[in-house]
């Protein structure tokens, strides 16, 4: 593998990701009656079919990002924009992951994934493909279990499966690993960058873990407190396949961390 | 660890000698005792008044004892003796009730009589009075599978609508609440007044007595779903006919349940009042007909056959359960 091709250009086999601009975007709850803002004049871009990753304090609407990009939410001021489009009704093509994996419990692991088919009415045209994704995310001979009998990290493959085979082209991941341990969020990691490349889609993941943004993302974009606004964007300009020891993501690091106002702590 | 094994082992094989009976059932052997001891008592003990019937009783209590006898010698082996065996300890029980039951009022009298009737006067009214209890069974059974139908649609309907649209919250929640804690069975003489027949008013009654709590408990299911469903199926490309009937309904359906075990147990008690005061037909009518005439015979027969009615329906609704709601962890089984 040509480390210089693979930073830029994953190898992609389906549609190219959406490309994503945020412009000038505020948004705010009200709360007790009182207006609570939570996101403070936050823009920017995203290439189409790149990784980009958002860190920030608890709380600061990280999670309200991603759900204005879902189209679950509008914002209060400013525009989201997916594909040059602002962003209006859900759309099976940008997907959000929860960090619960909010399975159905009572359907099982395929009909959980194939749920996205069902709700359009082509299910039994994707069944080879929701077979395909199972078997991706490693869940062979456990297509007819039920969530309560997953372990947490087959829990949050059914789920990444179950935005998967909708083929999205913006992938929105909000702490997907967050909950796992840390052995299999290591592994999970992994699988995400090997799917990232191979699908060509446009990844936003929203971690609390620094390391794990630096390792999986182009960009780590950094959020200060509520109400958000970007503080600090850092590229990180490794190729792939990454190397946790790398000493330049230990650097990184520390820059993030600085910017989280914990430089001490290192 | 390997040496406790071994010492076990010898201990087994030194023990040459195998008892004959060593495969035998022996909780099966004492319930053929007992039961057949009740065949016994009820034929050769005398009794204070001759009453007839007392060799069928006998009869049967000797078939029972044939069978528990049976799984005892063959050591109740299949799936049908896994039964026999979890019965084994009630059967014993069961048989004992029974015996005393036939000395303290046939054999002794100790029971006075017209309230306490003998176990050979019950088998009397099944041999004798069986096709009006039939009748009576049949006619509880449509009129009951009617109204809790009716009652369930009705309830179902209006819970997920108030679950859903806000506006039929509106509407009909202060209704709800206002009619649903009254009894059904006091809106009976307006009812029976307004409905043409006497007939459809009971079906009527079972109906609205089942459908408040389907209604409350559908509408509670549907409010305590959680949010995060609904936004990931409308991220996937969810339509409202969607959400509503793959999402909203099977997230609900644990809490329809127990609307539906509420609506049935509710409608059995609406049963027995509309049929003494409404359609003067089935086993309601039968028990305080019976009452009327002091038949006390029949009232006991007339309520053992509604009891194992009520449960077997309760049964069913169990099965239904158990087979919708097999993805649950943690399940009670009936
Ligand atoms: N639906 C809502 N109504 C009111 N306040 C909300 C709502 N959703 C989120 N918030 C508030 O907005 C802030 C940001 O939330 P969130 O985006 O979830 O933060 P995070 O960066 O941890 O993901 C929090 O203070 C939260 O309490
Ligand atoms: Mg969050």
């Amino acid at each position: 593998m040509v480390a210089a091709a693979a930073l830029r250009i994953p190898e992609a086999e389906a549609a190219a990701g959406f490309r994503v601009d945020i412009r000038d975007v505020s948004h705010r709850f009200v709360l007790d009656g009182k207006p609570l803002p939570v996101l403070d004049q936050v823009g920017f871009s995203v290439k189409p079919g790149s990784f980009t990753a958002l860190i920030g304090p608890s709380g600061c609407g990280k999670s309200t990002l991603l759900r204005l990009l879902a189209g679950l939410d509008h914002p209060t001021d400013g525009q989201v924009l997916v594909d040059g489009v602002p962003v209006g009704r859900p759309d099976p093509s940008r997907i959000l992951v929860f960090q619960d994996p909010t399975l159905f419990p009572w359907r099982s692991v395929r009909d959980n994934v194939a749920l996205g088919p069902e709700a359009r009415g082509t299910a039994k045209a994707a069944g080879g493909r929701i077979d395909e994704v199972i078997r991706t995310v490693g869940l062979d001979g456990f297509a007819s279990a039920y969530p309560h009998q997953l372990s947490g990290g087959m829990a949050q493959r059914v789920s990444l499966a179950r935005a998967l085979v909708n083929d999205p082209q913006l992938l929105l991941l909000d702490e997907p690993l967050g909950k796992l341990d840390s052995l299999t969020r290591l592994a999970m990691q992994e699988e995400l960058v090997a799917i990232w490349r191979r699908t060509g889609l446009t990844a936003l993941l929203v971690t609390h873990d620094v390391e794990e943004a630096l390792f999986l993302s182009q960009r780590v974009i950094v959020f200060g407190p509520r109400p958000a606004r970007i503080v600090a964007t850092i590229d990180v300009d490794l190729p792939y396949p990454r190397h946790r020891g790398d000493p330049r993501l230990a650097e990184l690091r520390r820059e993030a961390l600085g910017h989280l106002g914990l430089a001490e702590s290192w | 660890m390997s040496g406790a094994g071994i010492a076990f082992e010898r201990e087994g094989a030194t023990s040459g000698f195998r008892w004959p009976f060593a495969s035998w059932w022996g909780t099966g052997l004492v319930g053929a005792a007992v039961w057949l001891g009740v065949a016994a008592v009820t034929v050769l003990w005398r009794e204070v008044i001759p009453l007839p019937y007392g060799d069928v009783f006998a009869w049967i209590c000797a078939g029972v004892a044939a069978v528990l006898l049976v799984g005892a010698v063959t050591g109740a082996p299949g799936p049908i003796g896994q039964r026999l065996r979890n019965a084994g300890p009630w059967a014993i029980a069961l048989g004992l009730f029974l015996g005393l039951w036939e000395i303290v009022t046939a054999k002794t009298g100790r029971l006075p009589l017209p309230f306490f009737p003998s176990p050979q006067a019950l088998v009397e009214v099944y041999v004798d009075d069986w096709p009006r209890l039939l009748d009576s069974l049949a006619a509880s059974g449509w009129l009951l599978v009617r109204g809790f139908a009716f009652g369930a649609l009705a309830g179902f309907s209006i819970g997920l609508a108030m679950g859903w649209w806000r506006r039929a919250g509106y509407w009909i929640h202060p209704v709800l609440r206002l009619i649903g804690p009254v009894p059904a069975t006091a809106w009976l003489p307006i009812i029976f007044f307004v409905f043409p027949t006497s007939a459809s008013a009971s079906v009527f009654v079972i109906a609205l007595a089942s459908a408040f709590p389907v209604a409350v408990l559908t509408w509670s299911g549907i409010a305590s779903v959680n949010r995060d469903y609904y936004d990931i199926a409308r991220t996937l490309g969810a339509s409202e006919r969607f959400l509503i009937l793959k999402v909203a309904v099977p997230a609900a359906l644990p809490h329809l349940f127990v609307g539906l075990f509420m609506g049935l147990g509710s409608s059995f008690a609406v049963l027995v009042v509309a049929e003494m005061l409404g359609v003067k037909s089935g086993l309601g009518w039968y028990l305080s007909w019976a009452q009327g005439w002091g038949a006390y015979a029949n009232l006991y027969a007339a309520l053992l056959v509604m009891a194992l009615a009520c449960s077997t329906l309760i049964t069913v609704l169990f099965r239904a359960r158990d087979r919708l709601l097999s993805w649950q962890k943690g399940m009670v089984r009936w």
